[in-house]
């Protein structure tokens, strides 16, 4: 029991990581992004080739998946991101399923079809108990590593100077122009970092989650579910909806296997229709 | 010139309209050898019909639409196998469930923002997803239900069996296609099609002069489900074959982007956008087979930087916007 609350905690935090980036991306602006998928899939790749065919350590991948998911971002937000933030849903929605496709045909041809594997290092496989909860080494690195990174991005948003810009271009982004903040610089930063945090996601999720060519489309709901139930206002939001998101889904593939993926949706579909505008959305602060 | 005369006059039958149903009509007669890909470039044309109700017409934006399509595939399916396998009755009870689905799940498009929607719509399609594999006595699972024998189409002129060239099924998805567009033509010219407009253009608005903007959305989310459940029942009926694919998010992207290359918010925007992607599909498939969903992916990317409204209109490609 405890231990599938661990798993699930582990598994949530991972989701955490993915989909941050993509509850910036939303709330800053106003940009539905379903290709945040291939940002992770980029950084789970990465890992994979770099260790397999370079024999580059682990850890060393971590920060590469990071860094190379960033650049990815980096160069597309200007390219072709900047262009679709004022253009309805559709077109924002029709734009990324097209980039989702694209990458996923792309990975197909570079790498092949097949699932990835990864093999994590022997001093982080295996488990240990504590009292009577089985805990997995691997898992807990997860735990570990994603909790330093929300501590890190809590800070980051509501200590530094960077972070009260971001927070003002979210609130009002022509009145933080006016205040002569570079808005576009704040936005190219943010969308690179998040699709490097959701890189950074993919190549520790490897493991866990599998990795295939198909790996947006498998979890682009995931993603969504999360910011959408969490609100995209402020980090906590996305973060127990994340935890709740990871522990609902293993709790209910391993009591009710029957009934699969079920227990998620319904769920996510009861609290929308509950709430729309997500559980932790501040009052009125629905965009 | 009043103003219901405007309105009148903007309801009149359009020669290009005459054109297209008699182009429809002939195709049958010319293209016989054709009838297979006729016919399914006929059921995703009323399948895209059914989504411009409500996007084109109500402006809800849905990444889920495949759901009814699958659910009219699947009823009409197992109505085949199990109760009567006569075409018209299993056409009537999946469009009557499909209705009736549209009908419970509209609830969950009324509140929240676009994204909200998006959400609840892809959730409902990816429920019936689950539901279907794994109600797999029913359903067959993710095998599908393969060989549903399909009765013979009874007409004024007599039986006429589905045969293995589909010529009986164009005929019989021409004839179903033709009636849906006619209601959906009688549906957006009547009052309750302006009002719908009326919303779409602006919610808040809307409600304020006095428009039960609820009620609206509910009976046009009821009826799209109803035409969307229609076009499965169709594929079911003339393939012979229901399977899990039917629900798929690819489904649902697909229709999305037939509506968008045809245009929306006119109702024949589905006809013209599902001939041009099944004959795009056709060409790059032949020319490289796997990749076709890349081609795809390149065509929705630029076509949305481009700006879809000019890709109709290629006057305006050389101006600046």
């Amino acid at each position: 029991m405890l231990t599938l609350l661990f798993d699930g905690i582990a598994y949530g935090m991972l989701l955490f990581v993915l989909a941050v980036g993509l509850a910036v991306t939303l709330g800053l602006m106003n940009f539905i992004n379903l290709a945040h998928g291939a940002f992770a899939m980029a950084g789970g790749y990465i890992t994979v080739l770099a260790m397999n065919r370079l024999g580059v350590p682990f850890l060393l991948c971590l920060p590469l998946a990071f860094i190379g998911a960033a650049l990815l971002g980096a160069v597309l937000e200007p390219l072709l991101y900047r262009h679709m933030y004022a253009k309805p849903h559709l077109d924002q929605v029709l734009f990324s399923i097209g980039l989702v496709f694209i990458a996923v045909t792309a990975v197909d041809y570079l790498v092949g079809s097949m699932q990835q594997n990864i093999r994590v290092p022997a001093w982080l496989q295996g488990r240990f108990d504590i009292e009577w909860v089985g805990i997995g080494k691997y898992r807990l690195f997860i735990i570990v590593v994603c909790a330093l990174l929300t501590l890190v991005l809590q800070w980051v948003l509501s200590r530094t100077r960077f972070g009260s810009q971001l927070r003002a271009s979210v609130d009002d982004r022509r009145v933080a122009g006016g205040l002569g903040l570079n808005v576009n610089r704040i936005f190219l930063l943010t969308f690179a970092v998040g699709s490097g945090l959701a890189g950074l996601g993919g190549a520790l999720g490897a493991e866990v989650l599998g990795l295939d060519p198909t790996f947006p489309l498998k979890f682009m709901i995931y993603f969504l579910i999360v910011c959408s139930v969490g609100g995209t206002t402020t980090i906590t939001g996305p973060l127990l909806a994340a935890l709740l998101l990871g522990i609902a889904d293993v709790m209910g593939k391993y009591y009710a296997p029957k009934l699969g993926a079920f227990v998620v949706y319904t769920l996510m579909i009861v609290i929308l229709l509950v709430r729309p505008q997500g559980l932790f959305a501040r009052a009125g602060g629905g965009k | 010139m009043t103003a219901a005369d405007g309105l009148k006059r903007n309801a009149r039958w359009r020669w290009w309209e005459f054109a297209l149903l008699v182009a429809l009509v002939l195709s049958w007669f010319v293209l016989p050898g054709q009838a297979l890909l006729l016919n399914e470039i006929a059921i995703l044309a009323l399948f895209a019909l059914s989504l411009d109700l409500i996007l084109g017409y109500s402006g809800v934006v849905s990444l889920g639409h495949a759901a009814f399509f699958g659910f009219g595939s699947y009823a009409a399916a197992l109505f085949a196998k199990l109760v009567m396998p006569d075409p018209w009755v299993g056409m009537l009870v999946a469009i009557a469930l499909s209705a009736l689905l549209g009908a419970v799940t509209s609830v969950l498009i009324l509140r929240g923002t676009d994204l909200t929607r998006l959400m609840v719509t892809l959730g409902v399609a990816s429920l019936l997803y689950e539901l279907a594999n794994k109600l797999d006595w029913l359903t067959g699972g993710a095998d599908g239900l393969p060989g549903i024998a399909m009765g013979p189409l009874v007409t004024p002129f007599g039986g006429f069996e589905f045969d293995i060239g589909g010529r009986t099924a164009y005929a019989y998805t021409l004839f179903v296609l033709i009636v849906c567009l006619a209601v959906g033509r009688r549906l957006v010219h009547s009052p309750f099609g302006y009002s719908l407009q009326a919303l779409r253009d602006n919610r808040l608005r809307a409600a304020s002069i006095g428009l039960a903007v609820n009620i609206r959305l509910v009976a046009v989310y009821t009826i799209a489900a109803a035409i969307a459940g229609a076009a499965g029942a169709l594929l079911a009926q003339t393939s012979g074959f229901a399977s899990l694919d039917v629900f798929d998010f690819h489904r649902s992207a697909e229709v999305l982007l037939v509506l968008v290359i045809g245009g929306t918010g006119y109702l024949y925007g589905g006809i013209f956008g599902a001939i041009v992607f099944k004959l795009l599909h056709d060409v790059v498939s032949a020319w490289t087979p796997q990749y076709w969903n890349f081609w795809l992916g390149v065509f929705l990317v630029v076509l949305v930087l481009v700006g879809r409204d000019r890709l109709t209109k290629p006057w305006t490609w050389w101006k600046r916007s």
